[in-house]
């Protein structure tokens, strides 16, 4: 516990004296404060054409929904966003160490590469999980001029920590397979991306094809989860996805050691 | 305290390491003496549990590399060849990780960096960020990052490459002073760096052991004979001739002679001194002789003759 805590600490403070946590979130809350503003504009002008064409028509005003227009919508772009920011937080946490020779302090020194690993993986989910939830402002702000149903949004954030959780396994192990950091990011963003567009190759597919393809899709579990649904499915499937990138992470590392 | 036995390590069809085996003592500073490339870093590398051995065994502290890894690891410190350097980190905060990685807790924590900071003479930049520090100051870092736990044993590559040589002296006399509380191993390709810090040196080339012993032993071991240095005033052919028909006499060279005198170089059976039957033979024959000396065989001279031999074979 006291060396899982220690390398926790050393990549916290790691990320956090370097710029490129404050530059990621940064640009993140950019970009998705921009899209949450454009989509309120583009349900703002429903509303206004709505209303118009109620008055020239008579009759009432359709009851419309936020959630489905507003939280859905904004849920959509920032699964893909999420998609960009997590390889950047994973490339240096194995390939800068191998760079620089310090894997060899860790690999000589009385810890287990299973303590480093996560301590790495939870330095990285607890920044990830900071700039998720900073996102949570923009659904205060939609409180205070409407009444939003927050059942979802809240297992819609769930389920981002899930997919988080998947996407920075993933990351790690890109990273554990080079001493290039940019060669790490490649190659999430490689694998990520492959996952998410099975779901789409899954609808040209035959049915038993489209079932897999489905179900190892990454978007298609986060679907339930910003419906508001928290079905365990879809929890096993990103658990068992997370845990078996980081068994995969520990084989590459501890692989020298067997290489006789 | 450390036991090393018939160790061999290959990468793929290139062999690094081949039947090395040599023994440590507690308390002693071993020199691991060797030309670059000759094995010295994967030997270290397997000793510190960071390359399994392709074959042969080695023990730290009775604890084999391989199959107690663990306990090898709570009783070593290293200093690989670049030391291992979070460059964004304080000198205190990166000791104080590397303090908690190798089990230090509590109480003794603060107390252990502060020691070693001491000894390493960096306290006075202990707030300082690591990439802010000179070459000389990032290396005794990396001596205090493997001294922070007070092991057993340390094991040092090449601490001294890459310094200056104010550096070079300064650094020597940290790795003087950690002998009798720790067994050392330190690398190196530099000869006096040895003869200056060690007790026994290990000489290392192309993988395989070319030679073992305290400096004087080794050269004692290596000595092919007594060595005279002999200026002689006389026919050079004459004397030459005369001095080789003596008893004990096993060579003799001309370093330089002309009509009137020579200079020679004679080797004699090892124990033997001929240089009073010379200086008699050469006044009995009417020669003149200007200097005679007995030449010393430096660890130099015996560093070159092993790894040159060692090649040619
Ligand atoms: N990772 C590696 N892969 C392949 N060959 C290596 C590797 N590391 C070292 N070698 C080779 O092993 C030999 C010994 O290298 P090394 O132990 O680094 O020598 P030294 O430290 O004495 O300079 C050299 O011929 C080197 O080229
Ligand atoms: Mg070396």
């Amino acid at each position: 516990m006291g060396n899982f805590l220690a390398v926790y600490s050393k990549e916290m403070r790691s990320y956090f004296v370097s710029p490129v946590a404050y530059v990621i979130a940064g640009v993140f809350l950019f970009l998705s404060g921009y899209l949450f503003r454009s989509i309120l504009m583009q349900f703002n002008m429903i509303c206004l054409q709505l209303g118009q064409r109620a008055q020239q028509m008579g009759g009432g005003m359709p009851a419309l929904n936020l959630n489905e227009m507003v939280v859905t919508q904004f849920f959509a772009v920032m699964d893909f966003i999420w998609l960009l920011i997590v390889p950047m937080l994973t490339m240096r946490l194995y390939a800068e160490e191998k760079k620089t020779g310090t894997i060899e302090l860790l690999m000589t020194s009385p810890i287990s590469s299973v303590q480093v690993l996560l301590g790495k993986f939870f330095a990285c989910f607890s920044l990830y999980a900071i700039i998720v939830s900073l996102t949570m402002v923009y659904f205060l702000i939609l409180e205070a001029y409407g009444s939003p149903d927050w059942g979802p949004i809240f297992s819609g954030y769930l389920g981002y920590l899930f997919l988080g959780a998947t996407f920075i396994s993933v990351g790690i192990l890109a990273s554990a397979l080079t001493e290039n950091q940019i060669v790490a990011v490649l190659l999430s963003f490689g694998i990520l991306l492959m996952f998410w567009l099975i779901d789409w190759s899954a609808s040209f597919a035959g049915p038993t094809a489209a079932k897999i393809l489905q179900y190892v899709s990454f978007i298609e579990h986060l679907e339930d989860f910003q419906r508001g649904v928290i079905d365990s499915r879809d929890v096993v499937f990103y658990l068992s996805f997370t845990f078996f990138c980081l068994f995969l992470t520990t084989r590459v590392i501890e692989s020298r050691r067997w290489r006789r | 305290m450390i036991e090393v036995n018939e160790l061999s390590k290959s990468y793929g069809e290139v062999v690094a390491v081949e039947g090395v085996s040599f023994a440590v003592g507690k308390g002693t500073i071993l020199g691991f003496l060797g030309p670059n490339g000759a094995g010295k870093t994967t030997t270290m590398r397997m000793l510190t549990c960071y390359l399994p051995p392709s074959g042969g065994q080695a023990t730290v502290a009775g604890f084999d590399v391989v199959e107690e890894s663990m306990e090898v690891r709570k009783r070593i410190g290293y200093l690989p060849e670049t030391p291992p350097l979070y460059l964004d980190m304080t000198v205190r905060a990166y000791l104080r990780f590397v303090a908690r990685i190798k089990g230090v807790t509590g109480p003794q924590l603060n107390g252990r960096i502060d020691d070693t900071m001491e000894k390493t003479g960096i306290a006075h930049h202990q707030n300082t960020v690591i990439s802010h520090l000179s070459k000389g100051y990032k290396q005794r870092v990396g001596l205090a990052q493997a001294l922070v736990h007070s092991p057993d044993v340390l094991i040092l590559d090449e601490p001294t490459v890459g310094l200056d040589p104010k550096q070079i002296i300064e650094i020597r006399e940290v790795i003087k002073g950690l002998a009798g509380d720790h067994t050392v191993i330190l690398s190196t390709h530099i000869l006096p760096e040895v003869s200056m810090t060690c007790e026994k040196i290990v000489i290392i080339n192309g993988g395989r052991i070319a030679g073992e012993g305290t400096p004087e032993s080794l050269i004692a071991q290596l000595k092919e004979g007594e060595v005279l240095r002999a200026s002689i005033g006389g026919p050079g052919q004459e004397v030459l001739s005369m001095i080789r028909a003596m008893d004990g006499v096993i060579d003799v060279a001309v370093e330089s002679g002309g009509e009137e005198d020579g200079v020679f170089i004679i080797t004699s059976t090892p124990g033997t001194d001929v240089r009073d039957s010379l200086a008699r033979q050469i006044v009995d024959g009417g020669y003149a002789l200007r200097e005679l000396r007995g030449l010393d065989m430096t660890l130099e001279d015996i560093f070159l003759r092993l790894t040159t031999e060692e090649v040619k074979a």
